[in-house]
């Protein structure tokens, strides 16, 4: 007996399969040419100056010539990973408490009201958020403890960016805990915290994690709403008052006029962008399969 | 003795998660309110039909946001007129040919996942490099449009995928026992069947596109005036609130203005998607976005 797919293969026109297949090569291809371009143009950098430069070199002064300039991305990559990394770690328990909310302990009916105000959250444009935080949450930071743009500005500013990322696909790992489970759990008796402790959470885990480092890859790539409030000044920062300047906005702020190597090295940065957001994606891909998890 | 303190941890731990879970909603309600409001309060004295259809004055401070809005209409234009073609072009191909987990489908759908993770910022990289600098478009609304293109197209094709995949097999089996070939199948069943899908997969990649703003800094660039041709540059909404609110000073209600005729399209665009989402596709799509 013909399975009705390949009773389908039988009629495919050949010339409508290959036009497809090569639009599909076409959108396939798409991020080789990205990696392609992206490396093509840190080239330069990479090979004249190399690792070491990028990691030991004290400062960052494309501009004093090819001779002594500084090219160091380190704290930039501070700056992008304490970013991300707080707002992580506000958005993780926020994620799940929404998720909590949609699923269990909200009433019925202001589920659906929250998750669409959600949706609004997540559809305010970047761009929007960061004006929003440069003209109303930075006064307020500077009024507490000057100046204002820092750290922390991006760290709140990312917090709103991903929150509805990591609420709606922390709240579909709970989701996806099969009813039976459930049904026993009930059956059993148990508490709402018991079940909770002793069913969903384990059952949910690899999609809570997922959900987690998923929202931290939308965070490490974010751009807009962390160049308008975080005061962009290159430096490590000491506190959460400190501006910072992240591989992203050091990106956006110098590609407009930076030249030949500084060019090139501005590429390097995006090339290191790639790869950690790369890792964090890999990361989520291995916690959705782990065991546990489906 | 035992049992009743597990009780009452129990209580504790209950009351604190319910506790986390009411006050993450009303914080939602709250960041949504004070975003939405400031920006009212801010932009909707600037906001006017004159606003819209003027010429932006003195560097943005003054005037309207008419060659704004057309420079974002054509960025878009061309954003679309490159990524639906392709983008349907592959979701058929890989709802309706490579259903299986062997050949070339997991390698186009792989390389989609990898083209969704990467920053948009890199997009901008990407666009400079490639449509401005190699291929010699410039800054352009050319170059911005065909590097959004890029960047939806992951959005676009996993969205039309899911609406030719809901597409009950029943049709596909009449129309192949019939003898018909598979164009006509997918021209007149399988195509007109998706098609409100696919629209809400259309609507989706609009959204996100007027929604960017890194990835057109360096590819479609800031000049406010009005474009002449495609090969002009053309500053998008977003960029356009960008610039007045870092780059002029007392810009900001005008940004504010912008930021709202920006959420209020964005806005529309996702109502009417989860809106169709519900009429049409059930709840296929109102848990993806």
């Amino acid at each position: 007996m013909l399975k009705p797919s390949t009773s389908f293969h039988r009629h495919a026109d050949r010339p409508l399969l290959w036009t497809l297949r090569l639009l599909s090569a076409v959108a396939a291809l798409i991020v080789a040419l990205i990696l392609l371009f992206v490396l093509r143009e840190a080239w330069p950098a990479l090979l004249q100056l190399g690792p070491a430069h990028f990691l030991r070199d004290p400062g960052w002064h494309p501009a004093s010539g090819d001779g002594d300039a500084d090219y160091g991305l380190l704290p930039m990559l501070a700056g992008t990973l304490l970013s991300s990394g707080g707002a992580v770690l506000l958005a993780a328990p926020l994620g799940l408490g929404s998720a909590l909310f949609a699923t269990s302990y909200g009433p019925p009916r202001l589920r659906g009201p929250h998750r669409q105000l959600l949706q609004l959250l997540g559809g305010i444009p970047s761009v929007v958020v960061g004006f929003w935080g440069l003209v109303v949450l930075t006064p307020l930071i500077r009024q507490w403890h000057p100046p204002g743009q820092s750290l922390l500005a991006g760290i709140l500013c990312l917090t709103v960016m991903i929150l509805p990322t990591s609420a709606m696909l922390s709240e579909q790992a709970l989701r996806d805990v099969p009813a039976g489970s459930l049904q026993a759990a009930a059956a059993l008796g148990l508490s709402r915290r018991a079940t909770l402790e002793g069913v969903v959470l384990p059952v949910a885990r690899g999609g809570l994690l997922s959900a987690v480092v998923l929202a931290s890859g939308r965070a490490l790539g974010e751009t807009m709403a962390v160049l308008m409030v975080a005061g962009n000044v290159i430096q490590v920062p000491a506190t959460l008052f400190d501006p910072v300047r992240t591989l992203t906005a050091n990106i956006a702020l110098e590609l407009g006029y930076a030249l030949e190597l500084h060019r090139s090295v501005l590429f390097v940065g995006g090339l290191v962008l790639m790869g950690v957001v790369a890792v964090v994606m890999a990361l989520a891909a291995g916690l959705r399969s782990s065991p546990g998890h489906g | 003795m035992a049992k009743r303190g597990a009780a009452r941890f129990d209580r504790v731990i209950d009351t604190a998660l319910a506790l986390l879970a009411w006050l993450v909603a009303l914080l939602v309600v709250g960041m949504v309110g004070w975003i939405v409001a400031d920006l009212l309060r801010q932009g909707l004295p600037r906001l006017s039909w004159a606003f819209l259809v003027e010429l932006p004055g003195d560097a943005g401070r003054s005037g309207g946001i008419r060659p704004i809005l057309i420079s974002t209409l054509l960025i878009l234009g061309v954003c679309l007129a490159v990524s639906v073609p392709i983008g349907l072009a592959t979701a058929v191909f890989l709802a309706e040919f490579q259903r299986g987990h062997r050949g070339f489908g997991p390698l186009v759908r792989y390389s989609l996942d990898t083209l969704a993770g990467v920053p948009s910022i890199v997009f901008g990289l990407f666009g400079n490099a490639f449509f401005s600098i190699t291929l010699g478009l410039g800054f352009s609304i050319l170059a911005g449009g065909l590097t959004l293109a890029c960047m939806v197209l992951p959005l676009l094709i996993r969205s039309m995928e899911m609406a030719l995949r809901a597409v009950p097999a029943e049709h596909r089996l009449a129309t192949a026992a019939l003898g018909l070939p598979q164009r006509v199948s997918l021209l007149y069943i399988v195509l007109p069947a998706a098609a409100p899908g696919l629209a809400v997969g259309l609507v989706l990649g609009i959204g996100r596109a007027l929604a960017e703003t890194a990835a057109l800094l360096f590819t479609s660039g800031y000049v406010d005036r009005l474009p002449d041709s495609l090969l002009d540059s053309g500053r998008a909404l977003s960029v356009h609130i960008f610039d007045l609110a870092m780059n002029v000073p007392g810009g900001g209600s005008q940004a504010a203005a912008t930021a709202l005729v920006l959420v209020a399209l964005v806005l529309l665009i996702n109502a009417f998607t989860s809106w169709a989402a519900r009429r049409w596709l059930g709840s296929l799509h109102s848990t993806t976005f």
